[in-house]
Formats: C-alpha cells, structure tokens, sequence
C-alpha cells in the first residue's frame, strides 16, 4: 500500500518518486516508495529508527542506487544523469547529514569555503568572505568561524552543517535525523532554523526524523514509513488522530 | 567445519582482491581525468615527507650503525674490513634501505589513510564531499597515493644517506677512517644495476602503500571499530604486499643483471 501514488500536476514537484525499491543483501529496506515533493513545501517522513528512512533521501542524491522505480528531481530521472548532471543536481540539494559531516581536519571557515570553491561558484575571495559571514549569521554562529569542528558543542555543528548546506543556496534541503542527540531547548532552535530556512530561502525540504517535536514545528505534510512502505500521510494533526492503531500508538508512545 | 572456514577464507581473499583490483582501475582511470589536484596532491606529499622524517632518521641511523658494528668483527677475521663500507652500503642501497623505509611508511602513513579515510567513511564526510560535487577518489585517493607513490622513493635516497652516516660513526667508533674515504670505499662497489632496481621497487613499494591504506579507509564500515580494523588491515597487508613485491623486484633485477651481463 503506497500512498502518494496519485502525484499532482508534474510542473510543481521539484522530486518524484514513483514505486521505488531498494534491498541490502536481500533484506528489503524500501518495498514501493512513492512520494512527491513540491515547492518550497517541508515534508516530514517519519519512522522508526533503521527502517529506511536515510536510504530514501540517499537515493534521492544519487549516494545510493535504487533496484528499481523511477526517481525524478527537477524532472530528470537521477539514475540517468552522468557525472556532471549528477553534480549539477548535487549544488541544487544539500543534504544535512545525521552526524553533521564536518571535515575534522578543516576549520569552520574552510568547511563552508569547500563547497564554494570546488564549485567554482565564487572566486574573488571577498565575495567568498561575504557569503560565509552571511551563511555563519544566519545560523547565529559568526564568532565560530576560525575554530575546528573539534571544538565545538552538537548543536553548534548542527548550526554549521546547515551553514555549509545553506551557502550554496540550495532549492531542495534533505535534512537526515536533524535533531538526533540534541537537548530539547536546542532540538526546538534547530526546527525552527528549519523553518526559518523554508521562509527565508524559500527551499523544498524533506525532513528525516522520528523526534515529534520536529514533525510537528518543521511538517507542513508527514508520511509514516514503516516496513518499506508508506503506511499513512497527512498534517500533524491528522496523524495524530488517525484511524489507524499503529500510527495513534507511534504518537502515544513518544 | 574445517573445509567451510578454509572455503570462506578463500572466498574473502578473493573478494579483497576483486576490490582492490575495481578500486585500483577506478584509480588509474580518475588519474588521468581532469581537473587534476595538484594543492592536495603537494599538501598529501608534505604531510607524507614530513610525518615520517624523524622516525625514518632515527631508524635508519640506527640501521647503519648496528649494521656496521655487527658486521665488522666478521670481516675483521677473515681480514677484510677494508671492503666494510662497501658490503654495508650494497645491503644498505639495495635491500635494506628500500624495504625498511617501506615498512616505516606503511606502518606510520598506511594506518594514518587508512584511520583518516575510515573516519571520514563512518562519519559520512566522504559522502559530504560527494554530495558538495567533490570527486571523492579524485580528491582523497588519487592525491594520497600519488603522493606515497612519489615520495617514498626520495624518503628510500634520504634514509639511504642517513645510514651511511651512521655507518661512517660506527666505522669510526674504534678506527680512523676520513669522510671521503668512506664514501669512496661505500661507492666504489655499488653500480647501476644496483641502484636503478632497487629505486624503482621503491616507486612500488609506494604505490602499494597509497592504494591498500585508501581501500581499506574508503570502505570501512562499523563505526570506530572499523576504523580500527581499516588501520590495522592497511598495515598488515601493505607490509605483505612489500615483502611480496621485494621478492619478485630481486627475482627480475637478477634476471636483468644477467641479460645485461
């Protein structure tokens, strides 16, 4: 059962994604995975931890090669695009990891260079300058810059990993488990940076979580994964009260 | 029981070796693909150089010195610690020098790729740079095992002089014997064919080290237990690889020695 079968008019959706499988050593981690995407719209995808749910935006990057289905962002199949579509696509949709990715042995300030200069988006360096300061003040962390990731808290990293995905400006963010092994004061400042993103940047998300608290500050529509499948979709506070058991149970328990 | 332990055994090597042939051919083929790295290939090259010095001086001043002072009361009985400097700088230049350097590079730069790419494999900043339109091979394999590739032989020349200074104080420990007559005596019996085998293993050597630390980096998996394993594996099987690759190297230089003879 795949609830986002019927996407809606082609021209709004930045991503579609029609039936997709993906199996790891024969263990089938997506079974029929449908989903769309549209303009500056934040979908959550909620779900248990380790049932897929990381997969499914890797896929959408290209880092991870689905079996079988179709993949379309920006109205190309990713599985057919060579290196260069790929990387084009890549500076299009940033991607914050779950354990943020900063490279260790660089400092904050060449973290968020890295995507710029291997781009080649931007060379004179005060314009480079410009848009780091910008990027670190829009995260509130601008007194960071010259200190190494080492050095600093979960929530701090969490701030330059989106600064680093921001400074790009992406039209598609993919957040992985944004919220994953932060304090619930700074759990809540970093879903609303992720609405704050939306607002300002006007960026499609797609928000990998299974802390409520998120879902419900960052969704303006959920979906449920549970055993490969989407098994419910609507706001909030539709999911809340739905029909189904399990999905009342997922909100109850948490 | 027995015969499925030997079989899966079997099966792993062969697996490895599937691996690291596909990761050597996706090597060779981003090598020759622009854009080409040369600020991290020359970074990489420095770190290589100047992560070893020190180690690589204190060994192979040791190696000249206990060297020498282990062989000179053999040549002294059957007289002939005037050919010292020259039995010394021949098992130094040839075998000794090349071989030990490698071991030093493979233990101290194999691990070092091996943990740094398996850390950023499990903290998913190689797939950060991937997803930044970084080239992940271009950029971190291609640069650090060109730069193993090409400075371990200048590192193979350097440890070479080192040791035989250490060989020079050692010598003169009990004698007397001048600085350029030393070197006479070293040079006098070492010859191109000598030379030229034993740096070209040592291009080899380097290039065995790069690839196997960037293989078992680039795919560590299991969190920091498999950076450990990365680091630990990257050492064993370069160590292997060099001790392998020693024994084909002397096979084809005496092959040479007689073609040329």
């Amino acid at each position: 059962m795949s609830f986002e079968n019927n996407i809606s008019e082609p021209g709004e959706n930045v991503i579609e994604i029609n039936h997709l499988e993906k199996s790891f050593n024969g263990l089938t981690v997506l079974k029929d995975i449908s989903l769309y995407l549209k303009r500056s719209e934040n979908v959550v995808v909620l779900g248990k931890s380790g049932i897929g749910k990381s997969v499914l935006i890797k896929c959408i990057v290209g880092l991870i090669q689905p079996d079988s289905g179709s993949l379309k962002v920006f109205g190309k199949e990713v599985s057919e695009m060579n290196a260069k579509e790929l990387n084009n696509l890549r500076t299009k949709v940033g991607f914050i990891f779950q354990g943020n990715a900063l490279y260790d042995s660089m400092t904050v300030r060449e973290n968020l260079e890295f995507p710029l200069r291997r781009n080649k988006i931007l060379k004179d360096k005060k314009e480079i300058e410009g848009l780091i300061v910008d990027a670190l003040e829009n995260v509130g962390l601008l007194d960071a810059m010259d200190k190494m990731p080492a050095e600093l808290s979960g929530g701090m990293k969490k701030r330059i990993g989106l600064a680093r995905t921001l400074i790009l400006k992406p039209e598609i963010i993919l957040y992985d488990e944004p919220t994953t092994g932060l304090d619930p004061l700074t759990s809540k400042e970093i879903s609303n940076l992720i609405l704050k993103i939306q607002t300002k940047y006007k960026a499609s998300s797609i928000v990998i979580t299974h802390d409520l608290n998120c879902a419900k500050i960052t969704s303006n529509r959920m979906l449920i994964l549970q055993d490969g499948v989407f098994l419910a979709k609507g706001t909030f506070e539709e999911l809340q009260n739905s029909d189904n058991e399990w999905v009342r149970s997922f909100f109850e328990m948490a | 029981m027995q015969k499925n332990l030997t079989n899966n055994s079997l099966n792993n090597f062969f697996i490895e070796l599937g691996g690291l042939t596909r990761f050597t051919l996706q090597f060779f083929r981003e090598l020759f693909r622009p854009p080409y790295e040369h600020k991290e290939f020359l970074r990489q090259a420095y770190q290589v150089g100047l992560n070893t010095l020190p180690l690589i001086s204190i060994t192979a001043f040791i190696m000249g010195l206990v060297l020498t002072l282990q062989s000179k009361p053999v040549m002294a009985e059957f007289g002939a610690e005037y050919w010292l400097p020259g039995m010394v700088s021949v098992s130094i230049v040839r075998e000794i020098g090349p071989v030990i350097t490698a071991l030093i590079c493979a233990g101290k730069i194999g691990s070092g790729i091996g943990a740094e790419l398996g850390s950023m494999r499990v903290t998913e900043q190689i797939d950060a740079m991937e997803v930044s339109g970084t080239n992940p091979i271009k950029y971190l394999v291609v640069t650090r095992v060109l730069a193993t590739t090409f400075m371990i032989p200048i590192l193979v020349f350097y440890a070479d002089a080192i040791s035989f200074y250490g060989s020079y104080l050692a010598v003169n420990l009990q004698d007397f014997l001048s600085l350029p007559l030393f070197l006479n005596l070293a040079f006098d019996p070492l010859h191109f064919n000598d030379l030229m085998p034993a740096t070209i293993k040592t291009f080899f050597f380097g290039f065995a080290i790069g690839i196997i630390g960037c293989y078992k980096g680039y795919y560590a998996q299991n969190g920091t237990e498999g950076v450990g394993k990365a680091a630990n594996s990257a050492v064993v099987i370069s160590s292997l690889v060099i001790f392998i690759m020693d024994l084909i190297a002397v096979q084809l230089a005496d092959l040479f020695n007689v073609f040329i003879r």
